[in-house]
């Protein structure tokens, strides 16, 4: 069995994003840059999947700037067998990474595909529901146990209302929660290891995509802050405060 | 003039409240009509229901067994479906809602507005990114159906008081089988609904243990809250996964938040930027949560809880 993995590659989690004062975007240059937490889960889940000889081959795919070699390097050294980087300059929307995931779909046919459940920058939480849609096949979002068996997938899912479990047939879509696994750290010489195994580039075009970002982002502001307020000594203080504010 | 379709959630015969929610974000567009659709494989209970939300022109109703679950890609076809002669179709930022309308956007052909927190025009609106660090403004192509789920927390329930007519839509869509539903194990509690409570009391990994929680509990309890946690006490068993707070979690606003034994991340406090009155307890003076916090009190959660629940009288 073949699972496909979508690796995007963000801002890391630490860093504090500030707006440009001219509200035309955000202050990426030179910030630190990481695989999406949530598909960095995806990758660990596929790589669980093949060590106990369930999938034989686990591919990570991302869509991004020709820079992004690295980042894929980076999936490979975790273990990946195969990386494809669809090259892009820009950021595509969801709905258009989706058609480009799709046709990795047609040309991999993949078993199983597993994507993060939203990516931290744009936080969408879009593309892995649009693919399976395009797909035709089943979804099962927000994942926090997954168990691959005779053709089908069972997949505790994060709701709500607490712990959904759904079983689909494959091939089918997943996308990761945070409680599915802890990702397994990078060793040295899998980074060495990593350099031989197969990377390929296709461009954007090469795959007949149609491109529809058709969402403008036309001003970007900062959040509204709150500000340090009062401290109080002691739990009494607290009430009256909280009295006096007609919390209580 | 904007006509919007709106998707009700709802659970064991219940509506939602982020339905009406929902609602409001749609009031804001000044349309012309906005319907809410119940699909269920009973839909006459939560239908009466939604007909009652002050504003609602119709509730139209798909019944059908294979609604008894939401299952996204079993009702996003259905939806689609309904799409027609909208611009826009709502639903809202829950798990159901995130779920399902990327997939109704998909059948679209459209992106989705993801969060909407804000509207500035039928197809200009505000949602958050980079975990709410920034607030960009989204243009959406007049053109094509807006599909949106809407940021909860951001929006009051509209009122009571209606009483739209409802009736059965027609839906002729061949829908899927490949996905059962298998069950929910859902966390019996009869404690306030965290997404809709107005006073929350969260815990975090200073709480220690699931024993201790009953701290957090016992408080409260005391107060009528509900009961939130970091995801750092979810991860480390203290409570279950419904409970957590934060950009991964809920996004919540009430009007009361405490915050107990939590450091103040960024992406817990993602979750609770909308509250009226955020309260910090923590041994820590230096914790980011005191910078944030209306009223902070520095130290030991053991000993300060026992004492404010003394004070509560
Ligand atoms: C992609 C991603 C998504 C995330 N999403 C979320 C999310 O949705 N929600 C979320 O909460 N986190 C989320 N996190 C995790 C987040 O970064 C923090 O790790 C987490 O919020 C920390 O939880 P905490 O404050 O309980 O624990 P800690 O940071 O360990 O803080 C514990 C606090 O308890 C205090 N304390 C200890 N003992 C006592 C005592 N006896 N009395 C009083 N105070 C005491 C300490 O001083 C400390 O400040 C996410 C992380 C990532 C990478
Ligand atoms: N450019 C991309 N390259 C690879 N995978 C992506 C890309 N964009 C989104 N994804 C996948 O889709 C998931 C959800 O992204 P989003 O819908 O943007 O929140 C991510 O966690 C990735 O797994």
């Amino acid at each position: 069995m073949k699972i496909l993995v979508g690796y995007k590659r963000v801002v890391d989690y630490n860093v504090r994003i500030q707006v440009k004062p001219d509200g035309s975007g955000v202050v990426t240059d030179g910030v630190k840059l990481s695989p999406n937490p949530f598909d960095d889960i995806a990758l660990e889940e596929a790589l669980r999947l093949r060590d106990k000889g369930i999938a034989s081959e686990v591919v990570v795919a991302t869509i991004a700037p020709a820079d992004a070699q690295a980042h894929l390097r980076n999936g490979l050294a975790m273990g990946a067998n195969r990386a494809i980087h669809v090259v892009a300059d820009q950021p595509l929307q969801p709905l258009t990474v989706a058609r480009t995931l799709l046709k990795l779909v047609e040309k991999e046919q993949p078993d199983l595909v597993i994507l993060g459940k939203q990516a931290i920058d744009d936080d969408a939480g879009q593309t892995g529901q649009m693919l399976a849609t395009l797909w035709g096949r089943p979804q099962a979002t927000f994942a926090s146990k997954l168990d691959v068996s005779d053709g089908k997938a069972t997949v505790v899912r994060e709701v709500d209302a607490g712990l959904e479990t759904l079983e689909v047939e494959l091939p089918a879509v997943v996308t990761t929660d945070l409680r599915l696994n802890e990702p397994r750290f990078i060793k040295l010489p899998d980074i060495m290891k990593a350099k031989s195994k197969p990377l390929e580039t296709l461009a954007l075009a090469d795959l007949g995509v149609e491109v529809n970002d058709s969402l403008k982002t036309t001003h970007y502001a900062p959040p509204a802050q709150r500000s340090r307020g009062v401290m109080v000594k002691d739990a009494a203080e607290l009430v009256a405060v909280l009295k006096q504010k007609g919390l209580l | 003039m904007a006509k919007i379709l709106i998707v009700a959630e709802h659970q064991d015969g219940t509506l939602n409240p982020a339905t009406a929610k929902c609602v409001s974000a749609a009031q804001a567009l000044a349309p012309e009509a906005i319907d809410i659709v119940v699909l269920a494989a009973e839909p006459a209970g939560v239908a009466a229901q939604a007909a009652q939300i002050a504003g609602v022109a119709k509730v139209r109703t798909v019944a059908n067994p294979a609604n008894a679950h939401p299952i996204a890609q079993v009702l996003a076809p259905q939806v689609a479906a309904l799409a027609n002669g909208y611009t826009h179709v709502f639903g809202p930022s829950t798990t159901f809602g995130k779920d399902l309308m990327p997939c109704v956007a998909a059948l679209l052909g459209v992106n989705q507005i993801s969060d909407l927190m804000a509207v500035e025009g039928p197809y200009t609106f505000k949602r958050p990114i980079y975990a709410g660090n920034a607030i960009i403004t989204v243009q959406a192509p007049v053109d094509q159906t807006v599909v949106a789920t809407v940021r909860i927390a951001s929006w009051p329930e509209a009122p009571r008081g209606g009483s739209a007519p409802v009736e059965a839509a027609n839906v002729d869509v061949a829908l899927p089988t490949h996905t059962r539903y298998v069950g929910l194990a859902a966390g019996k509690s009869d404690r306030p609904d965290l997404q809709s409570a107005r006073r929350v009391v969260s815990g975090g990994r200073g709480v220690g243990s699931e024993e201790n929680f009953r701290v957090i509990y016992s408080l409260a309890d005391k107060l009528g809250a509900a009961v939130g946690a970091s995801r750092a006490a979810v991860d480390a068993g203290y409570v279950p996964n419904e409970l957590q707070v934060g950009q991964t979690g809920k996004i919540i606003a009430p009007e009361l938040y405490i915050a107990v034994g939590i450091s103040g991340a960024i992406q817990h406090l993602t979750g609770i930027k909308d509250a009226g009155t955020i309260v910090a307890i923590n041994k820590d003076a230096d914790a980011p949560i005191f910078e944030v916090a209306d009223i902070g009190l520095v130290g030991d959660l053991f000993q300060v809880l026992p004492e404010l629940e003394r004070a509560l009288g």
